[in-house]
């Protein structure tokens, strides 16, 4: 049931980028040029580092907590840098963006905290080391109503506990 | 803290035999012909004027409680309330006996008359309502209270004269909790607010020191729920607003969010998400014992009960997106109601038990609507460009929620405001609060 839904989900934000890359190719240059992916952000304004090459954050697309190629390959480093510091524990931050009703939102930002906690954990990063807490739509970084500012509001922040 | 002053009413004259009356309003249509009503200032002799300035700083307390009836009437989108300058008669002598040629001439279909003794540190207020065309009184009533609750008077009268012309409950004498907010989007500072359902007497709850959501009124006493981000960990909480005493809502491992009390006050339901998953659950506030509601894999959020407790309504994607349910109170016999085009959340079931209130996202535009209780009959009632988590008024008859305008792409231009709507999707307006406000919750008739 729940890995038919995640493999519809994933088909599903394949063919959505597929879509918009495809649109994107017939515009010109814009400013969200090479800042986003299907509607997941994939620049680096907002992204803050853990350690040298070692982002604290990743992105989601819209209503989603399927976690990109990109989003993967973050979690990974971070999950390489916790265990070469073993004492160090972490919050991951689960948050959304401005565009769905409040409660909705606050399950929506815990669902993407897990998933980013669920991976560190299949690298071999103990659960107790990992907390998680959901903000949803109350912390975002970027203040604008638009789609670019939105896709850096819809994230989970790994952020050092102690 | 928010003092409750007991209120003291005795009904004075007996209401005028059932009389054979000739304006009654007909409030389930949308009204475009508001009733025109004049209010006469309440009489205050001069040597109760002179206790109103020692007692309340106000030198006409009579005619601001008329004020505050006037506005009232108004704002309910039922009433007109017409110019006092075209008063033909002296409020002492129309309270007495109106001359009700003087009133039709003005158009007049109905009149408030009234007076206002202070004395011994007492406020006693007697009122009378007149019906116009057929020249006779509809009712009398008289109240005795402490003076600093006049505005409270003035709601009640107003109470008093919507029921006895629509023949439904009013929902003046109330309040309505709230999310005050300042500051920038990205460093929001929310606190706990109330204030008078008129946007008098604002006081605010907490200091602003931690985030705070989704507050809800108990609808049987003076008792809070809402979530608080204290110490870092989002938590239900429960809060006395008479006494300001708060404790968080059972012992959970995660964050616990959406609370919203039973219709009888006896128990908080509320969803407890843990790892990625949340489900519904329940705490009786009597013997503490929690039971799970819901148990599946997907989002439910969003609970409100039915008026008989007997149903709740919920948000789940379990169908891949934002969908309204119902099901048994027990957490059995789970429907979906809402298959409209979008996404469906915050339902909230009406104290009528009729109706199901909700937001609706379609197309990037926001809705507040309603449908009946199996998912049929789905209305609209206001699209914008952002607004949720409608409340409704104790009578059914009206939706608070709140309303956040677009931001420039630097920030500026963001507001959030409260907005009301009559369930007829007509006389949407603005309710005025202090500072930017979101979430809020309308309390039941403090005074029955």
């Amino acid at each position: 049931m729940n890995f038919s839904k995640s493999f519809r989900n994933t088909f599903l934000v394949i063919l959505l980028s597929l879509i918009v890359s495809a649109c994107a190719t017939k515009k010109t240059t814009t400013t969200v040029e090479g800042q986003m992916q299907g509607d997941v952000y994939t620049g680096t304004d907002t992204v803050k580092y853990l350690a040298d090459g070692v982002p604290d954050r990743v992105f989601f697309a819209t209503n989603e907590s399927i976690l990109t190629t990109k989003s993967r390959d973050t979690l990974r480093k971070q999950a390489n840098w916790l265990r070469e510091n073993s004492s160090i524990n972490v919050v991951v931050e689960g948050h959304a963006d401005e565009r769905g009703t409040r409660e909705y939102n606050l399950a929506l930002g815990e669902r993407r905290a897990n998933a980013a906690k669920d991976y560190l954990i299949t690298y071999g990063i103990s659960a107790d080391r990992i907390s998680v807490i959901s903000y949803g739509k109350e912390r975002p970084v970027d203040s604008g109503s638009n789609p670019l500012s939105w896709s850096k509001n819809r994230r989970s922040v790994t952020v050092k506990a102690n | 803290m928010i003092r409750i002053i007991n209120l003291f009413f005795i009904i004075f004259f007996l209401l005028s035999a059932k009389a054979y009356s000739l304006i009654e309003i007909d409030i389930t249509r949308g009204n475009l012909d508001p009733l025109p009503i004049a209010v006469s200032p309440l009489f205050q002799d001069d040597n109760s004027k002179r206790n109103s300035i020692n007692e309340l700083k106000i030198e006409n307390v009579g005619s601001e409680i008329s004020l505050v009836v006037e506005n009232n009437l108004k704002i309910s989108g039922l009433f007109n309330p017409l110019s006092k300058e075209a008063f033909l008669q002296k409020p002492d002598i129309a309270h007495l006996k109106p001359r009700f040629e003087d009133w039709a001439l003005i158009k007049a279909q109905a009149l408030i008359t009234g007076k206002v003794t202070i004395e011994d540190k007492k406020l006693k207020v007697e009122f009378r309502l007149w019906d116009i065309l057929a020249g006779r009184e509809m009712m009398a009533l008289a109240f005795t209270t402490v003076p600093s609750n006049w505005r409270r008077v003035g709601h009640i009268i107003s109470d008093k004269v919507y029921e006895r012309l629509t023949g439904e409950k009013g929902y003046f004498d109330t309040r309505i909790i709230y999310v005050s907010e300042e500051g920038p989007k990205t460093a929001r500072v929310k606190k706990l607010a109330i204030m008078d359902q008129d946007g008098f007497n604002t006081k605010y709850l907490t200091l602003g020191n931690e985030l705070v959501l989704t507050p809800r009124f108990n609808p049987t006493s003076q008792m809070v729920t809402y979530l608080s981000y204290f110490k870092n960990l989002p938590r239900v909480y429960l809060l006395d607003i008479e006494t300001g005493t708060q404790e968080v809502v059972g012992d959970f491992p995660g964050m616990t969010f959406a609370p919203r009390f039973s219709p009888d006050g006896k128990k908080i339901i509320m969803s407890f998400a843990k790892d990625g998953n949340s489900d519904i659950y329940t705490m009786d506030l009597e013997n503490r014992i929690v039971e799970r509601i819901t148990n599946h894999p997907s989002i439910d959020t969003s609970p409100s009960y039915s008026p008989d407790n007997r149903f709740i309504t919920f948000n789940s994607d379990r169908s891949g997106f934002q969908q309204i349910y119902v099901m048994k109170s027990d957490g059995s016999n789970v429907k979906r109601i809402s298959f409209g085009k979008g996404l469906y959340g915050t339902p909230v079931w009406s104290p009528r038990g009729d109706l199901i209130a909700f937001t609706k996202l379609h197309k990037g535009k926001f809705y507040i609507g309603v449908m009946r209780t199996d998912g049929s009959g789905e209305r609209l009632l206001t699209e914008n460009y952002y607004q949720e988590a409608p409340s409704w008024s104790p009578n059914g008859r009206v939706l608070i929620f709140y309303r956040e305008t677009k931001s420039n792409d630097k920030g500026e231009g963001f507001s959030a405001k409260l907005w009301s709507i009559d369930l007829t999707g007509y006389n949407e307006r603005q309710v005025q609060t202090e500072t930017d406000a979101s979430d809020p919750s309308w309390s039941s008739l403090l005074s029955n």
